[in-house]
């Protein structure tokens, strides 16, 4: 994948930003131009507003891969999922640290900043989303504790303005 | 719009045809479904040809004048399409042919369905087919167009209790209908533990749920029916067409256990058919992998969704039952050349219809359908032909 081609999507590989339709108040990751929720969707054409997902989630469906697309094959064996946001919106991912045998249907995951592959030893380095598991106890707590879910809110809304 | 009907149809072999070129083998399908017509190149209006990314596998594009040169008729000029819909190429074009007869655009029309894999590794063929997949929100984070599906199964198991052996049958069914098809990439029976045990690709997928990468090709010629008897003693009416599309990504589809493009196409061709599924006794469905055939069975309407695993370990489908299943090996044995899948379904269901499947052959078959997809069930076309008695 070309640098440019990459660079333009990162508000939403890096921030989580999606947007909301201020008609249905439907809300979609990666951002849509026009709602296909709401019945005269040509009306909210220009009328969709800027969202971040809060990044929690929980495992919907997923996959121990073995035979790994290309720039991932270091990690195979990996773990790909559907996660379920609370937001509404589905998202494609890897949940990381974690063993396999560990994930399932329903794990409470929340995303984090990862580097996703590189293109090759030369190239450049690919970041967006992950998934880890939120542990009831442990270090992990820390990062769904209030505060970071404050912080969480600043940036969201930060990046809202932008 | 007018009736219009198969009046010849031509395949080669699929598999790893070293020795074989994309035009040589684009030419092969198209030639024997002429000759089969008792057609010269002067009956013919236009020619469609389903194929997914020639650019990427041979790095050859702009194909669809390429075989009309190479099939010798440059020199009539006639239009000549190339239509790309991932794993549904060939059905698409087929559909689009089909309205160009059914329309009065075009009386006579040839629609081909190619596909050269084997001229690039295997890594680097899974990277091209992935990309029916989306490449931004999909690909981009390692997913693969099996771990898609496996993401589908393991949902599917959550939601509906679909159990891995019910899925894994699949697989045996279709080589072992395979096993009876000369033109099939494997020609080998195999058994459940085989698929159970099969090195896993993207869990709850194994090698064996996963239909190959071939190269092949499939040709059909199609007329209106009112002409059809200059043509052939035995045309193949098609009774429907119809062409549903869905979202590209799985992660925003409304249910991802159900193929909600499969369900509005199929329920439209019943609809336009006047039939309902009791009435077809030959099916080739979508079999790219296994839990992809098992799902085609709940929602082209044949099986309650959740229940077709039960009917595939029961034997409930099948030769020898009420619904003929995949007799060409579907794609899991008779192979998977992408863009000639659609059309050699088609092709497999005429056979079915003229009675001319020998050892494969559901007795008295009447009525038939076809169901091709694309990616993970973005593009799903349901062809019903029957049998002009």
């Amino acid at each position: 994948m070309t640098v440019a081609r990459f660079w333009r999507e990162t508000p939403r590989r890096y921030n989580l930003g999606g947007n909301r339709c201020t008609a249905c108040q439907t809300v979609y990751f990666p951002p849509r131009a026009v709602c296909p929720t709401c019945q005269q969707h040509r009306q909210s054409i220009g009328k969709m507003e800027p969202y971040t997902l809060c990044g929690d989630g929980e495992v919907f469906s997923y996959s121990v891969v073995h035979e790994a697309a290309e720039g991932f094959e270091m990690l195979a064996p990996y773990v790909l999922a559907l996660i379920k946001t609370p937001e509404g919106p589905l998202l494609t991912g890897q949940v990381v640290d974690v063993t396999p045998e560990e994930v399932q249907v329903g794990l409470r995951v929340r995303a984090s900043f990862r580097k996703l592959r590189e293109d090759g030893r030369a190239g450049v380095i690919h970041y967006g989303y992950k998934f880890s598991p939120v542990r009831e106890k442990g270090p992990r707590e820390a990062m769904a504790s209030p505060a970071s879910q404050e912080a969480l809110a600043r940036a969201a809304a930060r990046v809202a303005r932008t | 719009m007018r009736e219009v009907a198969i009046l010849g149809i031509g395949q080669t072999k699929f598999g790893e045809l070293w020795d074989r070129s994309f035009r040589e083998i684009g030419i092969e399908a198209g030639f024997s479904a002429l000759q089969e017509a008792k057609l010269s190149s002067q009956n013919l209006g236009a020619l469609y040809l389903g194929n997914m990314a020639s650019g990427s596998f041979i790095e050859q594009e702009h194909i669809a004048p390429l075989i009309l040169d190479y099939a010798g008729l440059a020199g009539h000029h006639l239009p000549a399409v190339r239509v790309e819909a991932g794993g549904a190429s060939g059905a698409v074009a087929f559909h689009q042919a089909y309205l160009a007869v059914a329309s009065g655009a075009h009386d006579i029309v040839v629609v081909g369905g190619a596909e050269k894999m084997t001229d690039v590794p295997e890594s680097v063929q899974t990277d091209i087919t992935n990309a029916s997949a989306d490449q931004e929100w999909e690909t981009v984070f390692g997913a693969t167009l099996p771990s898609l599906w496996a993401l589908v199964a393991r949902r599917h198991m959550h939601d509906h209790g679909t159990r891995r052996e019910e899925f894994a049958q699949f697989p045996v069914l279709a080589h072992e209908m395979g096993s009876k098809n000369p033109l099939a990439h494997f020609r080998n029976k195999i058994t459940l533990s085989q698929v159970l045990e099969g090195s896993p690709v993207a869990e709850p997928l194994g090698v064996m749920d996963c239909a190959p990468a071939s190269d092949g090709a499939a040709a059909i010629v199609l007329g209106p029916l009112e002409q059809a008897r200059k043509y052939t003693d035995t045309p193949i009416r098609i009774s429907a067409s119809q062409l549903a599309c869905d979202t590209l990504a799985l992660q925003h589809r409304r249910d991802v256990t159900t193929l909600d493009a499969t369900v509005v196409a199929a329920k439209a061709a019943f609809h336009a058919a006047k039939r309902t599924p009791k009435d077809v006794q030959v099916a080739e469905v979508h079999d790219a992998y296994s839990i992809s055939g098992l799902m085609a069975l709940e929602d082209l309407g044949f099986f309650a969704k959740g229940a077709a695993g039960k009917a595939l370990v029961n034997g409930e489908v099948g030769l020898g039952t009420k619904l003929g299943l995949n007799t060409s090996g579907g794609l899991k044995a008779q192979g998977q050349p992408f863009g000639a899948v659609g059309v050699a379904q088609i092709a497999e269901i005429v056979r079915q219809l003229r009675g001319e499947a020998k050892d494969r052959q559901v007795a008295g078959a009447q009525v038939g359908l076809a169901h091709n997809m694309g990616g993970t069930g973005a593009t799903s076309v349901v062809h019903l032909l029957e049998r002009v008695n």
